[in-house]
């Protein structure tokens, strides 16, 4: 019989303690089909009893060969495209492609349009924080969080449909702008959704953040210092949750988000519940934000004067934007045609997961699964 | 014959101790088959009760209101293949969910549902209910090794380090409220389980108000140790479906899975009834020593009528709401049957001579209902906790504080 680990002599797997019981370490392979991977992740554990002495990711199970696509799609028909990356993300992914080919271009979306961006975008970001809330509580063992905040994302979805028909894969932005004009009762729906759901993150923390097994399962797990997040690439709320204040919208402002007023809510030890909390602040600055863009939103044209085909001259562009899950980036390479000579993502969930193996390595099973659920992956984007 | 039948009437103890077979064997076919119903019954009230703490309304297809979904979640159970994975070692694989539902069901015996209304009495009744009800491990360990799969084995490597250090807390805190019942004339204190309801009897006080705060911190280290000895969230590592899929049980399917589902409920009402008996004053009704006299006693023993009426009333209101549409005919005349079954199921409870036999076990199932609903509330709210931690907590946390009630509650009794 071969050995079942040759295929993983390749890596650095920790040793297991010896012991005056022998104990022999377990590979278990976790997913692709698993409750709480999140998708399709696989994960290879080695064990030693509950002890993780190293884990690998195999990836690819949902590979869809997206930027592949986009060399044989015009500018604007890749763009319904890169919603099915991050689908529950979708707006986000739309503005940073838009803005790309945009620079690219040479043109600015007019304020109105940008102002558009915004609400939508910080509404999906709060969409996608809710998802991860209720899917993280829930690989912990916290069924009811998942209902709730499902219940609240709904009217952001609805808010969605109702602005351009489609509630997941949004498409909602085009190059240059908006393709819609906001419907009637728009502003009311949202001032409505931000005098609704304070109340609801409340419920969520009370729920959660002071309940002692939430805790003792969040404190000090998957702990990943500031040094390491940055030599991994790690960006978003995982980033900050260790104490470094990057956040792209304040860094590198796009889209008029030096208009607005907001903190970036940071940590200081880097594990599980320091990366709950900043997220749980994220999601009240994001109210913050629709709130003062909202109030402001000026009048004007939505769409940019954007030639029928899109020809951007030949050059490469490289633009990035704070997408929920981390920096979300786009380099885009232009050979003069219609068609993109190449677009390569940086998806922030691909280049988060690195950190999985570093977050876990010594600690229990039960962490994998919290580590994971922290991480805030979507497959989709990971494997494109 | 039939005076061997008719003798046991007029004795009065339990059918077991009467050495009655007849009515030993009567009583064990109520008792079992009342225990598998109430098993299905608590099937669907979780999910229901889960359902609206999670704003959602749980099944509502089958019946009225979901009635009949453990019934058509039975039939789909029996007809589902039965799968034995090729690698298992398939003796032990089919015998371990006997074990679980045998050892679940066997502590059945000597629940006291009343002073005479129990299988048998053993003198050593306790300790027979904590020691067949821990076999329930050998069933889980069993399960993870013969599945042969690696996150069975995890899980039932976990229940078993899980369930024996749990253990140990709460036979401490059994012991405890065994300690209680020696406080008589003659200091002698018994094991056997009407013994201990009859002593907190004879003392006017049930055991967990007794010397408080020590009664009452007996029952919470015990009704924690419960939750974590019947794999129960948020101690449910065994089965923990984030992490191991399915836990033990994992490679089971159809039949053999629902077998650990039944022995899992059971078991959940086992340890509720014990705990239900050592402090919580078994069958007794409550305020036995504020509400005296023969009034409060009529009006106790109209408690179960009244309940049946109630949830008669319940199924009357859904009637009412029941959409109005031909297609709910059905389901509505179902619902006003169920609730005319239940109005006369309350009116016969009425009659005195059935009211006053079935006051005990009212006030004893009332009380382990409870324990039942708070494993549901504790289901919706906890997370889970870690396998290091539930180790922490069992051996660094609850064991010190029942040894602690122990001692405390050896030298109070020593010095009243």
């Amino acid at each position: 019989m071969t050995d079942p680990t040759a295929y993983l002599s390749h890596l650095e797997l920790g040793q297991p303690d010896k012991t005056y019981l022998d104990t022999n370490e377990l590979i278990i392979n976790m997913g692709p089909q698993h409750p709480a991977t999140h998708g399709v992740l696989r994960v290879i554990l080695k064990l030693d009893g509950e002890k993780v002495l190293g884990t690998e990711c195999v990836i690819g199970y949902l590979h869809r060969g997206v930027e592949k696509i986009a060399e044989h799609r015009t500018y604007a028909m890749f763009n319904p495209y890169v919603d099915r990356m991050d689908y529950v993300a979708a707006v986000s992914n739309g503005l940073g492609y838009c803005e790309a080919v945009e620079k690219l271009l040479n043109v600015e979306a007019p304020p109105r349009a940008r102002y558009i961006r915004v609400i939508l975008t910080e509404l999906n970001r709060m969409a996608s924080h809710m998802i991860w809330l209720g899917t993280h509580a829930l690989d912990i063992g916290a069924m009811t969080p998942l209902f709730y905040t499902f219940r609240d994302r709904e009217e952001i979805l609805k808010i969605f449909e109702k602005y351009c028909g489609a509630r997941l894969t949004t498409h909602a932005f085009r190059i240059g702008g908006c393709l819609y004009e906001l419907y009637e009762g728009f502003e009311q729906d949202v001032k409505q959704f931000l005098d609704f759901v304070p109340s609801k993150i409340d419920e969520y923390e009370e729920l959660l953040t002071t309940n002692r097994i939430w805790v003792e399962r969040t404190k000090n797990v998957g702990k990943i210092s500031g040094a390491d997040c940055i030599a991994l690439g790690v960006t978003g709320p995982v980033l900050r949750a260790s104490g470094v204040k990057w956040d792209i919208r304040k860094a590198m402002p796009y889209s008029g988000y030096q208009d607005f007023d907001f903190e970036i809510p940071i940590g200081q030890n880097g594990d599980t519940f320091d990366r709950y909390i900043v997220r749980m602040q994220e999601m009240r600055q994001s109210l913050r934000i629709i709130r003062q863009a909202v109030e402001a939103i000026p009048t004007g044209p939505i769409m940019a004067k954007v030639p029928k085909v899109i020809k951007p001259p030949v050059g490469e562009v490289y633009h990035s934007i704070e997408a929920p899950k981390g920096e979300l980036g786009y380099f885009i390479v232009s050979d003069g045609s219609t068609q993109p000579y190449r677009v390569r993502v940086r998806p922030p969930s691909f280049v988060n997961l690195q950190a999985l193996d570093l977050m876990v390595r010594g600690s229990m099973v039960a962490d994998v699964i919290a580590v994971i659920g922290t991480i805030d992956i979507v497959l989709g984007e990971v494997d494109r | 014959m039939l005076d061997y039948i008719t003798s046991y009437l007029s004795s009065d103890t339990t059918p077991g101790q009467a050495g009655n077979m007849f009515w030993a064997l009567v009583y064990i076919l109520i008792v079992f088959g009342g225990v598998s119903v109430v098993v299905m019954a608590m099937n669907w009230l979780e999910r229901k009760a889960l359902a609206h703490f999670q704003i959602r309304l749980g099944p509502m297809r089958v019946g009225p209101h979901g009635l009949m979904q453990p019934i058509a979640d039975a039939l789909k159970l029996f007809t589902k293949e039965d799968i034995i994975p090729a690698e298992a070692d398939k003796f032990v694989f089919w015998l371990a969910p006997l074990i679980i539902l045998c050892a679940s069901f066997a502590v059945y015996i000597v629940v006291p549902f009343g002073p005479t209304h129990a299988i048998t009495d053993l003198n050593i009744g306790i300790l027979f209910m904590l020691g067949v009800s821990s076999l329930s491990v050998l069933g889980v360990v069993m399960a993870g090794w013969a599945s042969n799969s690696h996150y069975p084995l995890i899980g039932s490597l976990r229940s078993s380090a899980q369930m024996i250090s749990y253990e140990v807390a709460m036979g401490m805190a059994v012991v405890s409220a065994v300690l209680m019942t020696s406080l008589n004339s003659t200091g002698t204190g018994t094991l056997s389980m009407i013994g201990i309801v009859q002593a907190q009897q004879a003392q006017h006080v049930w055991f967990v108000f007794k010397f408080f705060p020590l009664g009452l911190i007996a029952l919470v280290i015990f009704a924690i140790a419960m939750v974590a000895e019947t794999n129960r969230a948020p101690f449910d590592l065994p089965e923990a479906e984030s992490e191991l899929t399915a836990g033990f049980h994992t490679e089971y399917s159809g039949l053999r899975w629902s077998l650990f589902m039944l022995g899992e409920y059971a078991a959940m009402g086992a340890v509720s009834s014990i705990a239900v008996t050592l402090w919580l004053g078994g069958w007794l009704r409550p305020f036995p020593n504020l509400l005296t006299g023969s009034v409060f006693d009529l009006m106790f023993s109209l408690f179960p009528g009244l309940t049946f009426l109630a949830l008669a009333g319940f199924c009357f209101l859904g009637v009412i709401r029941m959409p109005k549409h031909p297609y709910f005919r059905v389901q509505t005349a179902g619902l006003a049957g169920f609730g005319v079954v239940l109005g006369l199921i309350g009116l016969v409870l009425f009659a005195p001579p059935v009211r006053v036999r079935v006051q005990d076990i009212y006030w004893f199932v009332a009380k382990v209902g409870i324990f039942m609903y708070l494993y549901i509330w504790y289901r919706a709210t906890f997370p889970r906790y870690r396998f290091d931690q539930l180790m922490k907590v069992g051996w660094k946390v609850m064991l010190p504080i029942a040894i602690g009630v122990l001692v405390l509650t050896a030298i109070v009794g020593v010095l009243v």
